[in-house]
């Protein structure tokens, strides 16, 4: 099977979700090609070429591509499309607004999302905000699929770099012209790379009051996640919202703060390694899910919290 | 110009999931059933764009089982003007209803398409995108803000590392993100004209098109479920913890 992926990147650097994605498309086949579209982003083409299991890079560095808008994107990968049994991308913002234009062009599904592959043609993917698990099977055309990075660990460095191929642009369907983008600024650890999470909920009250947990998400070295209802009262940019629509992360430890634990919210962090909540509502539903719990005041649990973190760093 | 919503009807997000016993699927009877969520927004945003002056029309489409009729009337009491319901007895793809859709356009000419960027039952998230690609149609997703001005639509997208901004020429596909809007209640009065409104009804054969699934759904499992944690007196022992864990 010959399998091309479709990097994940700002046209600086790799995001992880593609090394994630290509253990998934290692468990598919051998195969494989990764398709760096942007523009002098070829940086980024290096880098993937030094990720484990990759034959080739192909790399398509023109202005067409700066933003990853999903009209000439996917005439791109139309044109390489033919040579593949299978293409793959993370289930990002990217990834979701492109590949299912490839696919209907193709004229055939696409396997969204998938968190497991069975064999090379069976898949287990969530349903129903993670309430469910299908297994479905594509036999007899062409794969299109996008993954859930979180659901994969990312492949090693290679010993060699593979070779990086330059292609030509494809046509310019000139159907959208990108406007502007604001992006959020943060020093902190990327939600979807981040090994501990610390979220808030619209318990933690205003946007004045979220330095909390970004204090304690600095101590710890985490990422900073939100409920979507925080994010709707403007306590944090959209971007930060965890969930079944927002993002999916699956940390070594997620920390729930003001969060009731609706199943929207479950959806995007309850693959998490070890769940924190701290919630006033002792029948909050986070609880449920939660490996520790501590019921109380947040305004009152989060500063002792940081004095605890303190002390316990403190040699005896 | 004339705006096209299609809506789906789903088990309401509020409802807690049962998978079947046989594995078969998820339990569907006696379950409340809704308009989808993100539809909804759509329905708002073509109504609001009505009201503005924007949209001379707006037409809410569902394909499914009769009782889709039920969410075409969502759609109507909110300030759609008329409903088409294709009636499709099985489950279809993304793919399928894009199709579909397709050929909706070509009868009804919109300009603008709004759906939901996804259903909140399989999660799939396509539907849009593959609508646009079949019509050779730019693509707004994600849409927190639109804007209509001169035969063309910006599009304030929510993606990964913040929002973007796109400029698209019209025809064009939105599809729509929780921050677009918040929809409005049906007052009863707009409950009751709905009730007036005229339903147009179809089929899948009149359009020609085969829906047979390509995907083959196995069968669908119950996620493994997480283990009771422990409850914990103070932020202290929480820190211990975590350390003996050796995540802090
Ligand atoms: C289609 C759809 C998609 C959705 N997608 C998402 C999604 O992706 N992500 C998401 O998060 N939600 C999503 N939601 C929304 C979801 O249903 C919930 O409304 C939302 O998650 C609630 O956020 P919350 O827990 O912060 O707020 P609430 O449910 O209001 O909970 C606040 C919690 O804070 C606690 N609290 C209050 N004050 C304090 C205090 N001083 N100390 C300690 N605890 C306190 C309360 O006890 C309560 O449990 C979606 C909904 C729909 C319909």
């Amino acid at each position: 099977m010959t399998i091309l992926v479709l990097a994940e990147h700002d046209n600086t650097a790799l995001s992880e979700t593609t090394a994630r994605t290509l253990a998934c498309a290692g468990q598919i086949g051998a195969s494989i090609h990764i398709l760096v579209a942007g523009k002098d982003c070829g940086a980024v083409a290096e880098e993937a070429a030094t990720l484990s299991g990759v034959e080739k890079i192909l790399l398509a560095d023109d202005p067409l591509y700066q933003h990853a808008l999903a009209e000439p994107l996917a005439e791109l990968i139309l044109v390489l499309a033919p040579s593949y049994d299978a293409i793959l991308a993370p289930a990002t913002a990217n990834g979701k607004n492109v590949l299912p234009r490839v696919a209907a062009k193709r004229d055939v599904p696409q396997i969204s999302d998938i968190v497991a592959v069975e064999t090379p043609e069976i898949f287990l993917r969530p349903i129903y905000a993670g309430n469910a698990l299908q297994r479905v099977e594509a036999k007899g055309f062409q794969k299109i699929i996008t993954v859930r990075a979180s659901a994969f660990k990312p492949v090693a460095k290679a010993n060699a770099a593979a070779p990086i191929e330059s292609i030509l642009p494809a046509r310019d369907p000139r159907l959208s012209v990108f406007q502007n983008e604001v992006l959020s600024q943060s020093e902190r650890p990327e939600l979807t790379a981040a090994r501990i999470v610390v979220s808030g909920g619209r318990g933690v009250g205003s946007k004045e009051n979220f330095a909390l947990i970004e204090r304690i998400a600095d101590r710890l070295g985490a990422g900073v996640g939100a409920s979507r209802a925080a994010v709707d009262a403007g306590f944090v940019p959209n971007d930060y919202q965890v969930g079944q629509t927002g993002k999916i992360v699956a940390p070594e430890l997620y920390i729930a703060v003001g969060i009731s634990g609706a199943i929207q919210h479950l959806a995007g962090m309850k693959d998490s390694k070890l769940v924190v909540a701290i919630n006033k509502d002792e029948n909050a539903p986070i609880f449920a899910i939660a490996d520790y719990g501590v019921v109380g005041d947040l305004f009152e649990v989060l500063p002792e919290f940081e004095r605890a973190l303190d002390n316990a760093g403190k040699p005896a | 110009m004339k705006v096209l919503v299609p809506v789906k009807r789903v088990i309401d997000f509020n409802v807690a999931i049962r998978v079947k016993a046989d594995g078969s699927g998820v339990e569907r009877t006696n379950v409340k059933m809704s308009i989808n969520p993100f539809d909804e927004i759509a329905v708002e945003e073509a109504v609001r764009l009505r009201e503005a002056g924007i949209a001379s029309e707006v037409i809410a489409i569902s394909i499914g089982p009769r009782e889709c009729t039920e969410t075409l009337r969502t759609a109507l009491a909110m300030g759609a003007d008329r409903g088409l319901l294709i009636l499709a007895e099985q489950d279809i793809e993304p793919l399928t209803v894009a199709k579909v859709l397709k050929a909706v356009v070509a009868e009804e000419t919109p300009q603008l398409v709004i759906l939901g960027k996804q259903a909140i039952d399989d999660d799939c998230n396509q539907t849009g995108q593959m609508l646009a690609a079949l019509l050779d149609w730019p693509q707004g997703t994600f849409a927190s803000k639109v804007d209509i001005k001169n035969g063309r639509i910006s599009v304030t997208r929510e993606v990964d590392g913040g929002l973007q901004t796109v400029d698209l020429k019209l025809p064009a596909i939105v599809t729509t993100d929780l921050r677009l809007n918040e929809p409005r209640y049906a007052s009863l009065p707009n409950i009751m004209k709905a009730r007036k409104k005229p339903i147009a009804e179809k089929t899948l054969a009149d359009y020609g098109i085969d829906a047979t699934p390509r995907l083959k759904i196995l069968d669908v499992r119950e996620p493994s479920k997480r283990r009771t944690g422990e409850r914990l007196g103070t932020a202290a022992d929480l820190v211990g913890k975590l350390r003996q864990a050796g995540v802090i």
